[in-house]
């Protein structure tokens, strides 16, 4: 089963081991690179990719400023289609319904499309604790429940992974989920992809309980969007009787016009694809309007909340939820390729994870506080965001919680947070920055004070300093600072106070 | 025009070299240029900390300290987008929390007068020949907030193709972070510490003698990483080596 991520150390811990991880490191370079490089190609290829990516945010945006109405319309939709839309508030609630779903079914096996939100609730543990075996059948999602692992990237789950690490999970683990893999396997792509694509299909045609998420709802028509590469997605929705989708509520769009603009900018900025292979979409089930046609019999649809609408009450925070999942912020984020996915301690690693889990979670594990200085703030992520989140905008807003607290919105109460403890040196530090900065003399006498100290500065730092000193050394102090140079040579001029 | 240099606290103490090297480059170039002594801090580091309240007084001290001047010059980048991107967005969360228009007024008339030094040379002098001689082999490596805040884009580069005697090598993987960050280089040392010994094996092979960059900050953590790995080069800001001359060499 996979891993969840309660317990997690602080960032900065959690990195200190990957940054050592040479196979890791290795990994992440080599992946994160070939698709960086990929994207930038596959994007360049438009000339009206900055106003496709203004009208992304936009359409998001209006979106989410109504959303209460488009909820509405799409439930209207989605039961007129013939399907039952369930509102769930938190990931216990979500997991209640998926289960009592299930097991109304009489099923005791489901497969699964690769979906962020049922991570992100932590399905698959709750169903086994029902007595429910959930199959991933994303062949990186396979790869990382085979390997009783976690996820580590929101597109490439098992980027972590090279060919050879696959090879022995799939020589290892198969037999105990269902067909081995083959004897003489190897680890050639054509040779792991055929051993998992003749594993997943006898799950597919037995299954009788399909689960999915959503990359778009469509509010006019109620009508569910999945974007995918493997077409195993296309399995899972319309093979077994029964579907069921957990999608977040921020996944709507009002029209079907609206996926115009999305369906160009999800794939060039996730797989650095012109078009996915597939593209798979349902409305309600296969005898809701017309009585024939494709599709599952009965469909659920599940609307998660799980922290969304609280993110939503904050004016800077809430430009995450425009978020379409699409990875490029990680391919592309220096830190996430040095510390890796795991380091982030939520299924949302990299940029967008480190804005999304605080606002999701809340700031109070040692992970979540740690996770908005997790950032160079150095704008890659903001750059290629097909919905112009401003990632280090919301970094900075989310520290500011951290260290100041103020008003929160959590479970739809307006609660005041305090300021995070283990901050309190910093704090005083800027305190006493921020006196020297607004008293010039006090800061000259400073600068002269460490001017004529210089010889006895060591060349190593004690205490917090270490952090710096013990990977760079540590900037000599000039003999006299600009001020005073410009004093003796050009005497005082104006602006001094 | 009166043009007052913003030299930034961490030049100040640290980089002297870089603020005479901008007013002997701006002084050749005919510009009449003062240093306000009131100068102290943009409040950047603060700010991007999370102490954006902490912050406010430093953005008005800045305010008040160059309301008289028609052009602002600063030789970073990050200090400069400071002002020019993230001014005016104090004023705008301030307004949110209630504290009406002060903070924007106060602040509006600084923001669209302050030039990073390359934008000022190239956007409002009009020049890209400053005339400097420097003869060695330059790779450049463009910092983040200058390159994707204040969109400096290819003027950095065009300088310093300028220079005679300088050789100007091109840096791979030139886009990417060094991994400084302000305090993002104590709190996440090891991711740091791991981006700069990238940038700076980047820069090695290139060959240059000489990484140069428009931000002492970014260069401070280059640099302090350089003399660790003991390697053979060295960090040099982009304004030391635009005011060498051959009269007057950098040295």
């Amino acid at each position: 089963m996979t891993h969840t991520f309660v317990g997690m150390p602080a960032f900065p811990k959690a990195a200190h081991d990957a940054v050592r991880d040479t196979t890791l490191r290795g990994n992440l370079r080599h992946a994160t690179h070939t698709i960086r490089a990929k994207r930038a190609k596959a994007v360049a290829e438009l000339e009206d990719w900055e106003r496709l990516r203004e009208a992304g945010k936009q359409i998001k945006d209006h979106t989410l400023r109504h959303l209460d109405r488009y909820l509405v319309q799409l439930e209207e939709s989605v039961t007129r289609a013939g399907g039952t839309v369930h509102w769930a508030a938190d990931a216990d609630e979500a997991n209640r319904i998926v289960a009592g779903l299930v097991r109304a079914t009489g099923e005791r096996e489901v497969v699964k499309v690769k979906s962020m939100a049922t991570q992100e609730i932590g399905l698959n543990e709750a169903l086994a604790e029902e007595g429910i075996t959930a199959y991933e059948t994303d062949l990186a999602e396979l790869i990382v429940q085979l390997g009783d692992d976690r996820p580590s990237h929101i597109l490439v789950p098992a980027i972590h992974r090279n060919r050879g690490e696959i090879r022995d999970i799939f020589a290892r683990t198969m037999s105990e989920w269902g067909r081995p893999a083959p004897d003489d396997l190897t680890d050639t792509p054509a040779e792991l992809a055929e051993a998992a694509r003749l594993h997943l299909r006898e799950k597919f045609l037995r299954a009788k309980v399909g689960i999915s998420g959503a990359n778009f709802m469509v509010a006019e028509t109620g009508t569910l969007v999945v974007v995918e590469s493997e077409g195993n997605g296309r399995m899972c929705l319309t093979l077994p009787e029964t579907l069921i989708s957990v999608v977040g509520i921020e996944k709507l769009v009002p029209t079907w016009r609206d996926l115009e603009v999305f369906l160009q900018t999800l794939p060039r900025s996730s797989t650095a694809e012109r078009m996915n292979p597939y593209t798979s979409m349902w409305t309600g089930t296969r005898d809701g309007l017309t009585g024939e046609g494709d599709g599952p019999r009965n469909f659920h649809l599940v609307l998660l909340d799980n922290g969304r609408t609280d993110t939503l009450a904050d004016e800077v925070g809430r430009q995450a939820l425009r978020c379409i999942r699409c990875s490029a912020c990680l391919n592309v984020c220096p830190v996430y390729e040095r510390a890796g996915g795991h380091a982030y301690g939520s299924v949302y690693p990299g940029p967008i994870g480190a804005i999304l889990s605080p606002q999701l979670r809340g700031t109070a594990s040692e992970i979540d506080a740690s996770l908005p200085y997790a950032s160079s703030l150095c704008g890659a992520c903001y750059e290629v965001c097909p919905v112009a989140i401003d990632i280090p905008e919301v970094l900075v807003h989310l520290r500011e919680r951290v260290v100041q607290g103020g008003p929160v919105t959590r479970r739809g109460a307006k609660v005041t947070l305090q300021p995070a403890k283990g901050h309190a040196a910093e704090r005083a530090a800027m305190r006493a920055a921020a006196f020297a900065f607004t008293h010039p003399g006090a800061l000259a006498a400073g600068q002269r004070l460490a001017a004529r100290t210089r010889r006895f500065h060591p060349r190593r730092l004690p205490g917090p300093g270490r952090a710096w000193s013990d990977s760079r050394a540590v900037p000599k102090v000039p003999a006299e600072p600009f001020r005073d140079w410009w004093r003796r040579t050009r005497g005082e001029t104006g602006g001094d106070r | 025009m009166r043009v007052a240099l913003f030299l930034t606290c961490v030049n100040d103490t640290l980089y002297p070299d870089t603020g005479r090297a901008v007013v002997k480059l701006l002084e050749r170039l005919g510009v009449d240029v003062d240093f306000p002594s009131g100068q102290t801090c943009c409040g950047q580091a603060h700010y991007n900390t999370g102490y954006r309240h902490g912050a406010e007084p430093l953005a008005r001290h800045f305010a008040e300290v160059f309301a008289g001047y028609d052009a602002i010059v600063t030789p970073s980048g990050s200090c400069g987008a400071m002002v020019r991107e993230l001014y005016p967005r104090m004023g705008a969360r301030a307004r949110a929390e209630g504290r009406g228009e002060s903070l924007t007024r106060a602040l509006a008339p600084v923001v669209p007068k302050t030039y990073e030094l390359t934008e000022f040379l190239v956007d409002v002098l009009g020049v890209t020949d400053v005339g400097a001689y420097y003869p060695h082999k330059v790779t450049y490596h463009p910092t983040c907030h200058g390159l994707r805040s204040l969109g400096l884009g290819e003027r950095p580069t065009r300088l310093l193709a300028q220079v005679r005697g300088l050789e100007l090598v091109e840096l791979p993987g030139a886009e990417e972070c060094c991994g400084f960050g302000g305090t993002f280089s104590v709190k996440n040392p090891d991711v740091s510490a791991a981006m700069g010994l990238d940038k700076v094996r980047a820069a090695e092979s290139t060959g240059a003698g000489v990484l140069c960059a428009a931000d002492n900050s970014c260069l401070m953590h280059i640099g302090g990483t350089m003399t660790r790995l003991r390697s053979g080069m060295r960090p040099v800001h982009i304004a030391e080596i635009l005011a060498s001359t051959e009269e007057e060499q950098l040295t």
